[in-house]
């Protein structure tokens, strides 16, 4: 694949001394989904608004096809959609009106055909003549995808795109995201619900104070992160862990009625085999089993502590 | 160029005033029947000619520059403040356009709306008093560059606002009373010396006593000043507008 966004020794440094972004270089590939992770602060959005031309840069450089932000903006930018994260709308617009709007922003005829498209595909034609101010929250939500994707963009970010939203909703903003990779849509997107980046996401990156601390293919990460667990009930407490099973990385819990034994999610399943045949052997009974995955947020929440120390 | 941006904002801002008519057409268009009935009917009945034009009649150009400066004013601030207030801000300044273009969306289409009360404002004046325009291409200028100025005015209040307040406080405490006493409803000829020399550093009065040149063919000041009075003006905020987007002041962070 390749590189759509190219991002070059990029800082931000507010007139305040404060550095939201501290010497950041990624790549993201054409036609992916790309999922930026991190705390309140951690300058995920600015990192979007440079790239949007909300927010100037200190340094480094960012090209979007080739093209720089700064110096080929109008071709960069009507290459970018964006879905903000906060329910910028003018309350007294109709939906159809709003929607028309941006497509005249970004330098694209009307297209009826078009924009009816986008409005029935978010379930908003319907609703298409009524105020904004009428909408949910959720509708709402809906209208700034439509908006973002009026003009046919290349590249669609979406900052929050489901927070505070239903989780009906989210279920279907997942949905048209999915459709627009499918489309070859390159989409970044940041979130606070690690559920989601889990759930659509190809890569993730991990920010953390102006600093990409992680960026790595998702299932790579999970299975180079993650940890699975095997949980063994016994139907007869034990105090100590018999010596053929000393070699076995495993804790007694729960006043010896339960064993937990962490694996790596990479290893082979014939670990889990061995630790379940030593038992057998020293005829100990199992009353239930059971496995856990460690999730994207787990290895989240780990990686930033880590940072922290 | 941007077309279809420049022409999406104009449309959006002309819609706008179209949601709220009464506040955009209806409301200036009673205040100067007001005007009218007050200064030209009940105090103008008592007074003498000015310049050999009845009172009544006198003070249109005055009224109809009064609400032009106000309402340019007052639309362009209210039209990029408003998103910016809202953060509806964020697509314009994430669109492929200049920002000159967006000058010309927002501007233009308070320039429009001005030139339109303007023209209505005159129309109404037909219905109390005669009046016959000597110069009506000159007066057409004047009413657009003065649009065209207090718009841009208004553009820069807009941005460089940062609540509701300090979107009021030029208008209200600069601009009101720069226009009352710049000669809208008397000829600074009737002030004292001393008065008429101060008047002199008051823009307003080369605005009003160029557009009354225009209707009576005389004026306070000679006309040749008052372009180039509204020229120097016009220049200058142009120059303030370019310094806000070169350093993207108050827009972009």
């Amino acid at each position: 694949m390749s590189a759509i966004i190219e991002i070059k020794k990029l800082t931000k440094q507010y007139a305040d001394g404060y550095r939201a972004l501290d010497d950041i270089s990624v790549q993201i590939n054409e036609g992916e989904i790309i999922s930026l992770l991190g705390p309140n602060g951690a300058g995920k959005t600015t990192l979007i608004s440079i790239i949007c031309g909300l927010t100037t840069l200190t340094n480094g450089s960012v090209t979007i096809a080739g093209f720089d932000v700064v110096r080929d903006y109008r071709k960069t930018r009507s290459l970018i959609g964006l879905v903000p994260q906060e329910m910028t709308l003018e309350p007294f617009e109709t939906v159809l009106g709003t929607v028309n709007l941006s497509r005249g922003l970004f330098g694209k005829k009307q297209d009826r055909a078009h924009i009816e498209n986008i409005l029935r595909q978010l379930s908003l034609w319907d609703r298409r003549n009524t105020q904004i101010r009428e909408l949910s929250g959720g509708m709402k939500r809906r209208v700034l995808i439509a908006k973002a994707l009026s003009h046919e963009p290349k590249i669609l970010f979406l900052d929050e795109p489901t927070a505070g939203v239903d989780v009906d909703m989210r279920r279907d903003t997942w949905t048209v995201i999915k459709d627009l990779k499918r489309r070859g849509v390159t989409i970044v997107l940041t979130t606070h619900y690690i559920e989601e980046a889990e759930e659509i996401a190809d890569r993730v990156a991990v920010i953390n104070g102006g600093k990409i601390i992680l960026i790595e293919e998702k299932n790579e990460l999970m299975k180079r992160l993650g940890t699975k667990q095997l949980c063994v009930e016994l139907e007869k407490p034990m105090t100590d862990i018999p010596k053929s099973l000393i070699r076995f990385d495993i804790q007694i819990e729960n006043s010896g009625s339960r064993l937990l034994y962490r694996y790596d999610a990479s290893m082979k399943s014939t670990d889990v085999h061995s630790v379940l045949a030593a038992l057998a052997t020293e005829n100990i009974v199992i009353k239930d089993l059971q496995t856990y995955e460690s999730s994207l947020e787990d290895i989240f929440v780990d990686l930033v502590a880590k940072e922290k120390n | 160029m941007n077309i279809y941006a420049m022409r999406a904002i104009y449309h959006f801002e002309m819609a706008r005033s179209f949601r709220a008519p009464l506040q955009s057409i209806a409301s200036p268009v009673i205040s100067t029947i007001l005007y009218f009935v007050v200064f030209g009917s009940a105090i103008g009945s008592r007074m003498t000619m000015i310049d050999g034009v009845p009172y009544g009649v006198f003070i249109v150009p005055g009224l109809i520059m009064l609400t032009v400066i106000i309402q340019s004013v007052a639309n362009a601030s209210f039209g990029i403040y408003f998103p910016k207030y809202l953060g509806t801000i964020y697509e314009p300044l994430s669109a492929p356009i200049s920002p000159w273009e967006m000058v010309i969306g927002y501007v233009g289409a308070a320039t429009t709306k001005s030139i339109a009360l303007g023209l209505i404002i005159l129309a109404v004046s037909y219905l109390f008093v005669p009046i016959t325009i000597a110069h009506p291409l000159v007066m057409l200028f004047f009413l657009f560059i003065t649009s065209v100025a207090f718009s841009l005015l208004g553009f820069i209040i807009g941005i460089c606002s940062r609540n509701f307040e300090q979107l009021n406080i030029v208008p209200t405490l600069i601009l009101t009373p720069l226009v009352f006493l710049g000669g809208s409803f008397y000829s600074i000829k009737i002030l004292p010396q001393v008065w008429q020399t101060i008047t002199l550093f008051n823009p307003a009065v080369y605005l009003i006593s160029g557009f009354r040149w225009a209707f009576f063919d005389v004026s306070d000041v000679p006309v040749t000043l008052s372009l180039v009075a509204i020229g120097l003006f016009s220049a200058l905020l142009l120059g303030i507008v370019s310094w806000i987007f070169s350093t993207g002041y108050r827009l972009r962070n």
